[in-house]
């Protein structure tokens, strides 16, 4: 078999790395200037003296370790939040028949569509009544009951086989017992596959965080790194390539160890 | 009991999405018929008013112009490109695992962090366009500074962004591609492109129609770069209907016409949602 079908020709591996190499290059390109003096950032010279000056000097201008602890607390929060919500509502939604069960599963749905980013303006007024502005639950707050998680639990829940449920209340398994010993067990590539797309999300995410911080004790990584790399910052390329790499780099860093698992959850997330 | 055990586990979750998303689409709606409450002047019933401004705001169209021709621009451009390297990456390339990885890792990159390395690209003089450009004697060129130039220029950024992203899809939708009916073409004789046309790319037609209607809901939230490379400009150019939101509500505190122009936004996405469910959600609900 794959006699013709995988067999790949010259002029496509080519271009196929060609491709790659001009995907890879704006990475690449932000390295280079990253870890040279700030005149030699747009002239290539092979031999050009490395330095850490770059990231130095951004470290000093943004206070990236505050802006770096923000966005760690943050995506922590909204994981361990989700992993809640979106376990019981997608337990009950998988196996509990109740009155209205449809309908709510349908206006669960509607924040696929309808994320948090896109009522930017009502939700600001909300966090203000609650007076939760400019803090990081605040930021996190609106994600946390996510649709996203809710619909892959549910459909994971449902195709676990009745007859281990049973086992379990034979044995004396309350509901939540049948949950916590069953279900979850059985569910964990989902909540891998869930859990490094919302991380990946929220780690990147910035409108909503812009919004609703003003100060660096909340401020997240994107909106740090956006103040500091706005033109009107005056901040030189060099310096922005090494405050861009560092704001990337443990996102980056975990994707390049766990490639394969990120591509699966992505897909499996996106299949659905 | 079951009812009250369904209800308890859902409540804590369905406590916050109403919170968070219905109570402020349906607030929204009912703010599109007041006016902004101003020092002097109180909030006040104004009915259809807001749209009848909105209906003659030349900034609103051109913002929903440039939309469409970001999502026109940026959209079929990705899914062919994603296409392209899921049929490459699914043979028996040579280092596979590095292009593959090289075509995925903008994904995960946020949008500040690559508009920022982007931003530096487009720069006139200093900018790597530019240099390229001088090395076949192209004047140099404010690449975001013009309005014919800024907005292909971001969405040239968007492709480079998504077109991995999509990727996965294919490669996984490949991969369940029978390989027997690779073989009896090959014993039929068929060449690969007649073999793709007829075979690969409608079986792919799923995929491609789940990956469209993503974009396309995509194309409306990507607003991100904006902040950091154009602020929306030049004159516009380049603004989009969620930026133009922002800078309504959070710039020029016009909350009213602010709710709106969300409205709109709103419908646009309910539109995708019903097309969604119209053309996929028949084929997705096997399970």
């Amino acid at each position: 078999m794959n006699v013709s079908g995988n067999r790949i020709l010259p002029l496509e591996t080519g271009a196929a790395w060609l491709l790659a190499l001009l995907w890879l290059s704006p990475l690449l390109y932000a390295f280079w200037a990253a870890f040279h003096p700030a005149e030699l950032a747009t002239h290539f010279r092979l031999l050009a003296p490395l330095t850490l000056q770059n990231f130095a000097k951004a470290w000093t201008y943004a206070p990236f370790p505050r802006h770096l602890l923000n966005t760690v607390i943050l995506v922590t929060m909204i994981l361990a939040a989700q992993f809640v919500l979106c376990t019981l509502a997608g337990y009950a939604f998988a196996r509990f028949e109740f009155a209205g069960r449809d309908i709510a599963f349908g206006l669960v749905l509607v924040q696929l569509m309808v994320m948090p980013e896109v009522l930017i303006v009502e939700n600001y007024r909300i966090m203000a009544h609650l007076g939760l502005v400019d803090t990081i639950i605040g930021i996190g707050l609106p994600y946390m009951a996510s649709a996203f998680g809710i619909f892959l639990l549910r459909q994971t829940f449902k195709t676990v086989p009745r007859e281990l449920e049973d086992a379990a209340r034979v044995e004396g398994c309350g509901f939540l017992g049948v949950l916590w010993r069953v279900y979850v067990p059985l569910a964990r590539p989902t909540y891998l596959a869930y859990g490094l797309v919302s991380v990946s999300y929220h780690w990147n995410n910035f409108l909503w965080p812009l919004i609703v911080t003003n100060s660096v004790t909340t401020r997240p990584l994107t909106v740090g790194l956006a103040i500091f790399g706005a033109p009107e910052s005056g901040v030189d390329w060099a310096v922005i390539s090494a405050g861009t790499i560092m704001a990337i780099s443990p996102l980056l860093v975990a994707f390049l160890l766990f490639q394969r698992q990120f591509m699966q959850s992505f897909m499996r997330a996106g299949i659905k | 009991m079951k009812h009250v055990y369904g209800w308890l586990l859902l409540t804590p979750a369905a406590i916050l999405l109403v919170g968070f998303t219905h109570y402020p689409a349906a607030a929204t709606l009912i703010d599109s018929f007041f006016s902004t409450a101003t020092a002097v002047r109180p909030s006040r019933f104004v009915g259809f008013g807001n749209y009848a401004s909105l209906a003659a705001d030349p900034v609103f169209w051109k913002v929903l112009g440039n939309n469409f021709r970001f999502a026109l621009g940026t959209i079929p451009t990705s899914i062919a490109l994603a296409m392209v390297m899921a049929l490459w990456v699914n043979r028996r390339l040579p280092a596979r695992g590095l292009v593959r990885m090289a075509y995925f890792t903008p994904t995960v990159l946020p949008m500040i962090a690559v508009a920022n390395l982007w931003l530096y690209f487009y720069t006139p003089q200093i900018g790597l366009l530019d240099k390229i450009g001088a090395l076949f004697g192209a004047p140099s060129h404010n690449w975001l500074g013009d309005p014919d130039t800024v907005l292909a220029c971001t969405m040239v950024m968007v492709v480079w962004k998504e077109a991995g992203f999509f990727m996965i899809f294919y490669l996984a939708a490949l991969q369940t591609l029978p390989p027997e009916l690779q073989e009896a073409a090959s014993i039929e004789g068929a060449s690969r492109w007649y073999f793709f046309r007829r075979v690969t790319f409608p079986l792919l037609m799923p995929t491609t129609l789940f990956v469209l209607v993503n974009a396309t809901i995509n194309s409306f939230k990507l607003v991100d770069h904006l902040f950091i490379m154009t602020k929306g400009g030049p004159d516009n150019a380049s603004s989009l209907l969620l930026y133009y939101i922002y800078q309504v509500a959070f710039s020029f505190f016009d909350t009213a016409y602010a709710s709106t122009l969300t409205v709109v936004l709103l419908l646009l996405l309910a539109g995708l949602a019903l097309a969604q469910f119209l053309l996929i959600e028949r084929r997705v609900h096997y399970r």
